[in-house]
């Protein structure tokens, strides 16, 4: 957009809303939206507190495990899904389901299965993430174009090679958008996880901000969250943004 | 080749087992839905397995789980469990849609509406909503507005965004065509950009209705349960798995049935592949 | 069959033109550092068909759609009847290469849609649609979809929709860049034979040179890098004689393998 012939780069209209939301704090319109100042004081002060700083061990610990199932399995699965055409239709119907299904209703029979603690969490990460990396692994595969193949035999690849050296490769770009989705999607699983779980992590933090009404720490627990889950994905976008030179041209 | 080698009887079972094999890899070429079917045969097999052994005093049979989800059904009370938790559903995804739709399109045809609301959509859509939700009991109590209102919450960024990457991605040759005719800024919307845009639109909506689904039991989760999410935790607190596992996979199954319905009706009637003319 | 070649400096404002319907004036065009056209000066005379040629980068599309009033110039001033124009206008119309026709109407819609834009009532918008889609051979196609349709039939669309409107000037960019080899002949002669039925002026924009030979009374030249008229030529050829006698005509190669050379070293 530009304004008097300046150009004012998009992300700057949140500046704008929390110029906006202060301004509405002030004015004590409801409990619910404190100021922003008051926020970003309750912010700092919050990330000083050791309460803070465990909560956060427990949910990156939980995170980072889930993640790591959630990629180590899915991207496997997904380049099996597009290189074979057994195991796709086979699991086709199930990924298919749960990459839009509300997951959350499956997380109190984890509560049952795992247990009110970290495993549940881990798990439930786990569920959130890992069917859009196999979806989209699989799509890397599949648009893979023919004559590279056919390239690559013609000179002589076998199969383990071909598939390093041009399969995993061409269908990287679909798979780092994958991983990026599934960061997100993993982020909301561990905070309905830890939410739906409540005595643990962050989940804990909310339910005890909410219960003695300390909204700013509340606000400030939530914009700590989304601003680490818009800096994952930018930071794999970032690194699909390196590789993009060959995504369009590969058809 | 050994069972023509192999005399008599010994000979015949494993042509007529070769046969039956080819056989069946023929029909499961032609009806692909087979494959479906056999991943679903696959999927019990293994759920009974693991509920007989047990691997878990809480996990149920598949058989068990099967007959409480048919005792519910003709019960009824899976029926007007449905009818309770699909209100806040339906009714946020409407106003979601309207407002969505209403909003993406300006964002599409607006720079100074798109640089406004667009990062707020991108940040809400992201953003992990679940903490949020339990923040509307504060204000709304526990009733229909609550989770009608958290059903928004989740449906409406994901709507507002399709529409206006919708807009945004309009056929210009088709834009120039109309400016060329001296089409008004009116006609250009409405003629053009809206017809051209609703495919997406559309597909938007149907991700909308997905985020609804999800909305609605973080609803039922986290700010009170009616309908399916009372069924959950009711037979949970009774330690009756097998009802409760029924319970979830029908929401499951049924937030599937209603997307894949969705897509069946866009592929119909609104044709995105016959778009590029 | 002799023709004549003219060799026109750029900047003569006095191109010899008739009855100019259409005349441009020092018309620059520059995308950042790009300059697409330069100092163009050019006038189109009124009912006959003059073909912009040249290789790509040369500004021949820029140009047409300047003169359509979809782009604007960066300098110079775009005169039609007289009057100067700055944007779209009922006295041009334009044909598209990629047809531009709506997906989601009918054959009969798309051809109208000039006409309905302009809040012509429907009976009236069919009959006069009705007589175009006769004209460009379409009858009994009326109610067919886009995607129904060959290239070439698309593009007759197209072109009926540009003559439903009435106007005194059609542009048309590379029309049949899209469409199959056969159909590009067919279309070449029944263009002419429309060029003869109405009084209108054509404006063409063409990268091959036998079709602009073919078509055109009045071939402009330009040259790429920057975009500028370098010839205008103006093919005398005999066109009573059947197409194929045409394309044979000693004064059509002549002007064709002359255009050839002169802009043989842009391919290079």
């Amino acid at each position: 957009m530009t304004l008097f012939g300046i150009r004012i780069p998009m992300m700057a209209s949140l500046i704008v809303w929390a110029l906006l939301w202060e301004i509405v704090g002030r004015m004590d319109l409801i409990f619910l939206i404190p100021p922003m100042s008051d926020i970003l004081q309750a912010g700092l002060r919050l990330v000083q507190s050791q309460s803070w700083q465990n909560a956060s061990i427990i949910t990156v610990r939980s995170f980072v495990i889930g993640m790591a199932f959630a990629i180590g399995v899915g991207v496997p699965l997904g380049i099996l899904m597009g290189l074979f055409k057994s195991v796709d239709r086979l699991m086709a119907l199930w990924v298919n389901m749960f990459v839009s299904a509300p997951l959350s209703a499956l997380v109190p029979v984890l509560m049952i299965l795992f247990g009110l603690g970290e495993t549940t969490v881990i798990v439930t990460v786990f569920l959130f993430a890992v069917w859009i990396i196999v979806l989209d692994a699989r799509a890397g595969v599949m648009q893979v174009p023919r004559s590279l193949f056919e390239m690559g035999r013609s000179y002589g690849a076998g199969p383990w090679t071909l598939f390093r050296k041009i399969v995993l490769l061409s269908a990287l770009p679909e798979i780092l958008a994958g991983i990026r989705i599934g960061l997100i999607r993993g982020v909301k699983g561990v905070v309905i996880g830890q939410i739906l779980v409540s005595i643990i992590g962050y989940g804990e933090l909310f339910e005890s901000f909410s219960r003695n009404f300390e909204m700013a720490s509340f606000w400030a627990l939530t914009i700590i969250l989304f601003a680490a889950a818009m800096l994952l994905s930018a930071i794999v976008e970032h690194f699909e943004s390196r590789i993009e030179y060959y995504a369009g041209a590969r058809s | 080749m050994t069972s023509y080698t192999k005399t008599g009887e010994a000979g015949g079972v494993h042509r007529a087992l070769d046969d039956l094999l080819r056989g069946m890899g023929r029909v499961f070429d032609r009806v692909p839905a087979l494959w479906s079917v056999a991943s679903l045969a696959v999927l019990c097999t293994a759920w009974q397995i693991a509920g007989l052994v047990p691997i878990s005093f809480a996990f149920p049979t598949f058989t068990d789980t099967f007959a409480a989800f048919l005792q519910m059904l003709f019960d009824g009370s899976l029926v007007y469990a449905f009818f309770i938790t699909l209100q806040p559903l339906v009714l946020g995804v409407a106003i979601s849609a309207t407002l969505g739709v209403g909003l993406g399109v300006l964002m599409g045809l607006s720079p100074k509406a798109e640089w406004f609301f667009a990062p707020v959509f991108i940040v809400l859509q992201a953003a992990p909503m679940a903490a949020l939700v339990p923040l509307v009991t504060f204000v709304y109590g526990i009733g229909l507005t609550a989770k009608t209102l958290a059903v928004i919450m989740l449906a409406l960024p994901v709507i507002a965004l399709n529409s206006y990457k919708a807009v945004r991605h309009v056929n210009p040759s088709l834009v120039a065509m109309c400016r060329s005719f001296q089409g008004t800024r009116m006609q250009r919307v409405f003629k053009i950009i809206i017809p051209d845009a609703s495919p997406v639109i559309f597909a938007g909506l149907r991700l909308g209705v997905a985020a609804g689904y999800i909305g609605v039991m973080l609803a039922e989760l986290l700010i009170t349960p009616t309908g399916i999410g009372d069924l959950i935790t009711y037979h949970r607190s009774v330690a009756d798995y097998a009802h409760m596992y029924a319970a979830v996979a029908s929401i499951i199954v049924l937030s599937m049935l209603t997307l894949v319905a969705l897509q069946r009706i866009e592929t119909r009637y609104l044709r995105p592949e016959r778009r590029s003319a | 069959m002799s023709n004549t070649v003219r060799a026109e400096s750029a900047h003569a404002l006095d191109t010899g033109v008739g009855d100019a319907v259409v005349e441009v004036t020092g018309i620059c065009k520059t995308y950042g550092d790009v300059e697409a056209l330069r100092n163009v000066d050019l006038g189109f005379e009124r009912g006959k068909l003059t073909t912009l040629l040249g290789p790509s980068g040369c500004g021949k599309t820029t140009l047409l759609k300047i003169i359509a009033g979809l782009v604007p110039a960066t300098a110079g001033q775009v005169r039609v009847n007289g009057r100067v124009v700055t944007g779209p206008g009922p006295e041009r119309a334009f044909v598209f290469q990629d047809f531009a026709l709506m997906p989601w109407a009918t054959v009969m819609r798309n051809v109208a849609f000039g006409l309905e834009l302009r809040g012509v009532g429907q009976a009236e918008r069919r009959r006069v649609a009705q007589r175009y889609i006769d004209e460009v051979g379409l009858s009994g196609f009326e109610e067919k979809y886009p995607h129904e349709l060959s290239g070439g039939m698309k593009q007759r669309v197209g072109i009926a929709r540009a003559f439903a409107v009435n106007a005194d000037v059609l542009l048309l960019d590379e029309p049949f860049s899209a469409v199959d080899e056969q159909n590009r002949r067919k279309f070449q002669e029944d263009l002419l034979r429309l060029v003869a039925l109405q009084n209108k002026t054509f404006l063409f924009v063409t990268h091959s040179i036998e079709e602009a030979v073919y078509v055109s009374d009045r071939i402009v030249l330009l040259s790429p890098r920057p975009g500028r008229v370098s010839r205008i030529i103006d093919p005398k050829i005999d066109r009573s004689t059947t197409p194929d006698e045409i394309r044979r005509d000693p004064g059509y190669l002549d002007t064709v393998e002359e255009i050839w050379h002169g802009l043989r070293h842009y391919a290079e």
